[in-house]
């Protein structure tokens, strides 16, 4: 018997736009895989193209090149007609936004929106999609589900704005979820509300989730395994444990070090990572993290110049499922040891 | 007129054990008038800050945390006068200043300043950074050519380069344009700096810089802040005392080492154990508090303690009673507003 597919295989993705100042390349050569009832995280700052990427697997990219392989269950999705794709989307994945009201029509009724989208779906009648739709907002923890179906999105809070989208977004039963920033505009106490029901969910119906954000501490949370990106490149991949527990490359490091946190004392000067992420128009041609990168700064002259010049690999590192780009990863783990 | 030589100036007469606190808040309130709809009917009143009470001394850094519609940014912007209280005192120094018109403001205005969250929208992009930090300056009545070179001198104290003072703010990366508003903030030797959310729109990896930054020139400078943020790992690193608002009213201040260790209010409790941290097997074995439902809507506030609708321990006094900040145990300064704290 054939080894069953992932539900999602990522391979060598690049994403390029094409500017009137020449091409910018947003992605650059991600690759990742994310099971059923898995939680990926792909962690990452301003430009560091974690949501070009999670735009390029809904092939939601206009005028955007995107090469490379996007498989869901084996099938590749790049080069899709459109046709088929949005018949893909909503159906077998589905997409949740920071702002729910990007997502939200605002002259429709919540139910009305969620409903239409099983009956493009599905083509039920009314009055099945409309029943679908009560259950779905029962199901997120909306009170009065009848009732507050035939509100109008204004109408509803910020986290039950959230609620409803994610409503929507699994009216269909989709195995794949992609999650961006999902709850970066709530409040800390919706935020843990919104992170609870989407681990509920993927329990209850095993889905496949990505979950995308700049939090550490959600990504903590919730995630199995997690891809850090910066530059538009994979600085590191690994599972949740081994990645917070010790870190390989040293953006990474950099990021837990810097970060002010909740258990630890704060006596000492955070250790903070001079400068700023790179723009998307100016990649260098080495590590792009070079020019803030402690490790590349205590090098020796030849070291220097070769972060400098060389892109370093994404490769296997250390003997588990781990990946790292970093010509020195071996080195910054000895050396916070 | 001289400038200042940014290192050596003269810390403000830190509040000496008899005299005056630097700032002394009683029983703000900001109620804002309903919004009118388009049959013209106004809507109920909103008080965004309900009785707010707080003291500050010299070179002390008072963290303000709350959820969306807490009131922590309106109190801020009644602490430096962007907006006048509807009652209420704020003793700036011994001084009440607030009723006083702007022109009576205006001599105090160096002493309290403002550093906004987006670095970029709160500068003017067609001024050059020479200008904008100037500003503050000019309205003092400095001349041009010491401006300047006050501004330079800035820039410099803030870890920018004094060469690019006559570039425009988009050619700064978003933490560099934040030093560029901090800058302009202490032009004018301010004793106090109120800063609302000054990290929240940088970068993770930029935040840090800017939080040891500003940690620095407290010590160097002898300031006050006044520090208002949602993210409460972040408050707990700058801060000395820590206020906790909820629905315009402060539930909860105190030392922050107190007040993280131990929290006694109900609300504190579940807004710390909310947090993320960045370590998944400290995730998995916290245990944590969930709160129901969504902050109520401060146009319609809960009777009794407005926290008592999401509350596990309400009991019928929390429904009809308004719970007062008081000692939450002999031997604290930490207060309190609950009828039931600690466990």
């Amino acid at each position: 018997m054939a080894e069953p597919k992932p539900l999602l295989e990522v391979r060598d993705l690049q994403v390029t736009f094409s500017t009137p100042r020449g091409t910018v390349r947003a992605v650059d050569g991600i690759g990742f895989t994310v099971e059923a009832g898995r939680t990926l995280g792909i962690v990452g700052e301003s430009g560091s193209g974690k949501s070009v990427t999670s735009l390029a697997v809904m092939g939601l990219h206009r005028g955007a090149e995107t090469t490379g392989s996007i498989a869901l269950e084996g099938r590749e999705l790049i080069g899709l007609p459109e046709k088929e794709l949005s018949r893909l989307r909503g159906r077998r994945m589905a997409m949740i936004f920071q702002d729910p009201l990007s997502s939200l029509h605002p002259y429709y009724t919540v139910g009305e929106q969620i409903a239409e989208h099983h009956r493009v779906h599905f083509r039920s009648g009314r009055a099945a999609a409309r029943k679908r739709a009560v259950e779905m907002l029962a199901e997120v923890g909306i009170p009065e589900p009848a009732r507050r179906a035939g509100e109008y999105p204004h109408q509803f809070s910020g986290g039950m704005r959230q609620r409803a989208m994610i409503a929507m977004a699994l009216a269909c039963e989709p195995d794949l979820l992609i999650a961006d920033e999902p709850t970066t505009a709530l409040d800390v106490t919706v935020q843990a509300q919104i992170l609870d029901l989407i681990a509920r969910l993927q329990q209850e119906r095993g889905l496949g989730v990505v979950m995308i954000t700049h939090d550490l501490g959600v990504v903590a949370r919730v995630a199995h395994e997690v891809l850090v990106m910066y530059g538009g490149r994979a600085a590191e991949q690994a599972t949740a444990d081994e990645l917070f527990a010790d870190p390989a490359h040293p953006y990474t490091r950099g990021l837990l070090d810097s970060l002010p946190r909740l258990d630890d004392a704060d006596d000492a000067p955070l250790r903070a990572i001079p400068g700023a992420p790179p723009s998307l128009t100016a990649r260098t041609p080495g590590c792009a993290f070079a020019p803030r990168c402690a490790r590349a700064a205590a090098g020796t002259p030849d070291e220097r110049e070769r972060c400098a010049t060389e892109q370093p690999a994404f490769r296997p590192y250390g003997d588990g499922s781990r990946m790292t780009a970093c010509h020195f990863a071996g080195a910054v783990q000895e050396a916070a040891r | 007129m001289t400038t200042t030589e940014p290192g050596t100036a003269t810390a403000p007469v830190p509040g000496t054990p008899d005299g005056p606190p630097l700032l002394d808040v009683r029983d703000l309130t900001m109620t804002f008038p309903g919004r009118r709809s388009a049959t013209g009917r106004r809507g109920a009143a909103v008080k965004a800050v309900d009785g707010v009470s707080f003291s500050l001394s010299a070179g002390e850094t008072l963290g303000l945390v709350g959820e969306s519609g807490c009131g922590k940014s309106t109190t801020g912007r009644m602490l430096v006068r962007l907006l006048e209280p509807t009652s209420g005192s704020i003793a700036f120094e011994g001084r009440d200043i607030s009723r006083l018109s702007q022109g009576q403001l205006r001599p105090l205005r160096k002493h309290l300043q403002m550093v906004f969250q987006d670095p970029h929208s709160s500068l003017n992009p067609r001024q050059t950074v020479a200008r904008i930090i100037s500003e503050p300056l000019l309205v003092q009545g400095w001349s041009a050519d010491d401006a300047r070179r006050r501004a330079a001198e800035l820039m410099d104290l803030v870890g920018l380069i004094p060469e690019h003072i006559d570039r425009y703010p988009h050619e700064f990366s978003g933490g560099q344009a934040q030093r560029i508003g901090i800058a302009r903030s202490l032009a004018t030797n301010p004793r106090l700096v109120v800063a609302d959310e000054p990290v929240s729109a940088l970068d993770v990896s930029v935040q840090a810089q800017i939080v040891n930054l500003m940690e620095r020139l407290r010590r160097e400078l002898g300031l006050a802040y006044v520090f208002i943020a949602h993210d409460l790992s972040v408050v707990k690193r700058v801060s000395d005392r820590v206020a906790v608002m909820y629905l315009g009213r402060i539930v909860e201040i105190g030392d922050k080492h107190t007040l993280y260790a131990d929290p006694q209010h109900p609300y504190t409790r579940a807004l710390l154990s909310a947090v993320p941290l960045p370590d998944p097997a400290a995730e998995r074995r916290r245990e944590r508090i969930t709160l129901l439902g969504d902050p109520p809507s401060p146009a319609a506030p809960p009777p009794g303690c407005t926290f008592h609708p999401r509350c596990a321990k309400a009991q019928e006094v929390c429904r009809t009673e308004r719970p007062l900040l008081r000692i939450a145990s002999p031997g604290e300064t930490r207060e309190v507003a609950c009828h039931f704290p600690g466990d």
